[in-house]
Formats: structure tokens, sequence, C-alpha cells
């Protein structure tokens, strides 16, 4: 199963490597996001840092929800997922590895806005371990939440509007623990950070097991 | 004359005329229970009528959405094993989804209004009423997943899908707020814990929930049917049209 999980990833990521639309378009679109939030918030440096953790976390959405929506247009364009059913590839392992390779190219996002809300919003970091720990428990939620909801809009006409309007209540747990936890790790407030980015892996976990559930179910029909 | 004898394209029978009837007196009694015979609050004064209405309304969305939850793991099930089988269970789904989404509807406006008159404000970022908006955006989505164009077996899957996965977020709802404590108040009725209102308005209440439940029930089952219709309209507009183009061959 590994082997499949790592063919499929490995085959997400070559296709972006080589179109270079994550670092590309989507991380300078991140940026952009961050630049913009600065507009609304006219400049005020204090509620840009209170607020950093929340806005680095609507930044990921936007890039992430562009970045799943390529991961399905790239297979659904063609008609990859008759082959996929054709093969001896296994939908769990499908749906790990498609999950694998949104996570790696999420990370990747990460790394450009991370920096940038550091730079640009006067961010401190006082636990960075408590930091690493919610983006990873986030990303992973993200991942997978992702991938569950992308298929099912996957090979729609209105796939563009429909995704965000299943992703985003689904992750809005996902957003608000990792705004808390992030914030904590800031240093801007004082909570349970650690309950809070807990939280994200338990999310993560839940969605991965339906996800490895049902995944075949949907894939029939893409 | 009812579907089952025969003339398929009504949505009524014998029985859901009754539950008609029966849901149209429940309201009206509810109605006058709420309004006059039971007394205001010493705290919330008048407003507190609103929850008579409020409270219900989100009892029946949490147990719509489980019904629609439970009727597509069962669409899932049987139609894995035989083509077309399991369809009534998918249009049960959506029927009970379309009527939990405007319970819920209810449910927020009436909590708006409420707020207003006691908090003073319309809307509070508390845990509450932050997760009961998403779960309605949540089946709003839902809903828009169940309209797309597609083949039935292959829209019902998804739906299903979509509809086991957000069942998850009916519990944060209801217990978010002793999880996250925050400024709305605790449930006023509650399975083995003391409610928090007693005599006239609780009695009120619990005669509300049921009246409530006869009128979601009666709309569930009209929708359903509806349901059914349309399915039936599209399957004969797809056979008029094979039809047609069959006699412009010959």
């Amino acid at each position: 199963m590994l082997h499949e999980v790592l063919l499929i990833a490995l085959k997400d990521l070559r296709v972006e490597w080589r179109s270079k639309v994550t670092l590309g378009q989507v991380a300078p679109m991140g940026l952009l996001v961050l630049v913009v939030f600065a507009f609304a918030f006219d400049a005020n440096t204090r509620l840009l840092e209170l607020g950093a953790g929340g806005l680095f976390w609507v930044a990921v959405l936007f890039g992430g929800t562009l970045l799943i929506q390529r991961a399905f247009e790239v297979e659904t364009d063609d008609g990859n997922f008759d082959a996929f059913r054709m093969s001896t590839i296994r939908a769990p392992s499908l749906f790990l590895g498609k999950s694998l390779g949104i996570f790696i190219q999420v990370v990747l996002l990460e790394l450009v806005l991370g920096p940038g809300i550091v730079l640009l919003y006067n961010v401190r970091i006082d636990d960075w371990l408590l930091l690493l720990a919610a983006a990873l428990g986030g990303t992973l939620a993200f991942s997978v939440c992702g991938v569950l909801w992308g298929v099912m809009a996957a090979g729609t006409r209105v796939r563009a509007t429909l995704l965000p309007l299943l992703l985003v209540p689904i992750l809005a747990p996902v957003l608000l623990a990792g705004s808390r936890a992030f914030e904590t790790a800031f240093g801007v407030r004082a909570e349970a950070g650690w309950t809070w980015a807990s939280l994200m892996f338990v999310i993560a976990a839940v969605h991965a097991a339906v996800g490895m559930g049902t995944f075949g179910f949907l894939l029939e029909e893409s | 004359m009812s579907p089952a004898r025969g003339n398929k394209y009504m949505t009524a029978s014998p029985a859901t005329r009754v539950l008609g009837v029966v849901a149209v007196a429940a309201a009206l009694l509810m109605a006058l229970l709420g309004l006059i015979v039971s007394p205001a609050d010493v705290v919330q004064g008048q407003a507190v009528r609103m929850l008579y209405l409020h409270v219900p309304s989100i009892w029946i969305a949490y147990g719509a959405f489980v019904l629609t939850a439970v009727s597509s793991a069962l669409f899932l099930i049987r139609s894995r094993r035989r083509e077309d089988s399991g369809r009534h269970h998918d249009r049960l789904a959506g029927a009970a989804a379309e009527v939990g989404v405007v319970f819920a509807g209810i449910t927020l406006v009436t909590g708006m209004l409420w707020g207003r008159v006691t908090w003073g404000t319309y809307w509070q970022w508390d845990a509450r009423l932050t997760t009961t908006v998403l779960l309605f955006v949540t089946y709003l989505g839902y809903l828009a997943l169940r309209r797309l164009p597609a083949d039935p077996m292959i829209r019902g899957r998804r739906s299903a899908v979509m509809a086991l996965i957000s069942i998850i977020n009916v519990p944060i709802v209801h217990f978010s707020v002793d999880w996250w404590r925050t400024l709305h108040q605790k449930a006023s009725l509650s399975v083995g814990r003391r409610p928090e209102i007693t005599g006239e308005m609780y009695w009120t209440l619990l005669y509300s929930t049921l009246a409530v439940t006869i009128v979601a029930s009666w709309l569930i089952v009209h929708r359903y049917r509806v349901i059914r219709l349309e399915e039936l309209r599209d399957e004969e507009a797809l056979n008029a049209l094979i039809a047609s183009r069959l006699r412009e061959d010959e």
C-alpha cells in the first residue's frame, strides 16, 4: 500500500514540478493575500500582529483550495480516474496518495507564507514546537478534507464554485483551532494552544478514516 | 387518490391528509399556548415566547440531519448490492435535509431576534451561534450537491458520503455550549438534567417540540413525494426524447 501511496503522490508532485503552479502562481497569490489583509486593517501593526495566526490560515485556505482544484482538474480533464479504476491501485491508496501530494504542496505554500507573516505583520514566535505541531496538524487536516471534498466536486461543471462551498464549513474548526494555536505560539493569546493543535490531529484522523472508507464510492463516478 | 392506489402524480394520501390537518391544529394550539397561555418570563419578558419556536426548530434540524445521514448510509449499502436499489433512501435523505435546512434557518432567525431583545444585539460570535450557522451552510452545500445535473445514482452516492461526513458537525453544534462555555445560555431542555425552566413554560416548550415534530414530518413526507415526482418527470422526458429520436431514425 505504501508503494501505491508514494506512486500517486510522486506523480502529482512531478506534474506540479513541471508546471510550477504551486511556487510560481499559488504562493505569490498567498503573499498577495497577506498584503491585501494589511489594506483591510489599515496597516494597523498591532491588529495585524494579533490576527496574524488567523490571517495565515485564511491565506492557506485560499491557496490550498486552488491547489486542490488543480489536483483534480489534471485527473478529470483527461479521464484519469477511469484509468485508476482499471488499474490495480486501491481507492484508499489513491486517497492517501492524493492527500500526501496536497500535503507537500501546502507545506511549500506555508514555507512562503510563514516568513511572510513574520516580516509583514511583525510577529514574534514564542513557542516553536507548538507552532510546528499546529502547522503539521492543520496541514494534515486540510489535505485529507480537501481531497475528500475535491473528489466530490471533481468532474462537475460548477466545481470552481462548489468546492469552496463544500470545503469551508467543514474546515472551519481547523481554521479556528489553527488560529488559536498560532496565536498562543506567537504569545498574543494565553490559551490552551496544545489542545487546539490536538483537535486538528483528531479532525485529520477522522476525515482520513472516512476518506479511506468512502473514496471508492466517490471514485466510481468521477 | 393515493399514489398507492394508482395515481402516481399526487403527493397526498388519506393518511398524510389527516397528518396535515393534525399538523395545522397542533401548530395553532402551539401558537395559543406560546403567545397567550404561557406567562412572560421574569428576566426575558415577552422574548421568552420566541424560544417555543427556537428550541424545537433546532431539535428538528438535528433530527432531520441524523435522518439524512441514516438514509444516506442505507442508500450506500443498498445501491452497491443492486443497480437502482435504495433510491427511496436517497429521496428521504434529500427531503429530510431540505426540511432540516429550513428549521436551522428558523433557529437562526428566531435566535437573532431573541438576541436583539435579550442581549441587545442580533449577533454574537459565540460558539453555538457560529457553529449553527456553519451547520446551516454545510447543508446548503449538501443541497447544492444534490442539485447538480448528473446521473441520479452518481449524485446520490456523492451526496450520501457528504451527508455522513456532515453529521460529524451536529454533535459539535449541540454540545459546543458546554465545550466552549460561552455567552449562550445553557440548553433549556436536556436528557438526564433538571430543566432550567419549569411550570407552564416547561410544558409549553415540550408541547411545542411535539407540534413542530408533526409539522416537520408532514413536510418531509410531501418533499419526499415531490422529489419522486421530479424523478418521474425527468425519466418520462428522457423516454420521450429517446422515442422521438428513434422515430426520426425510422
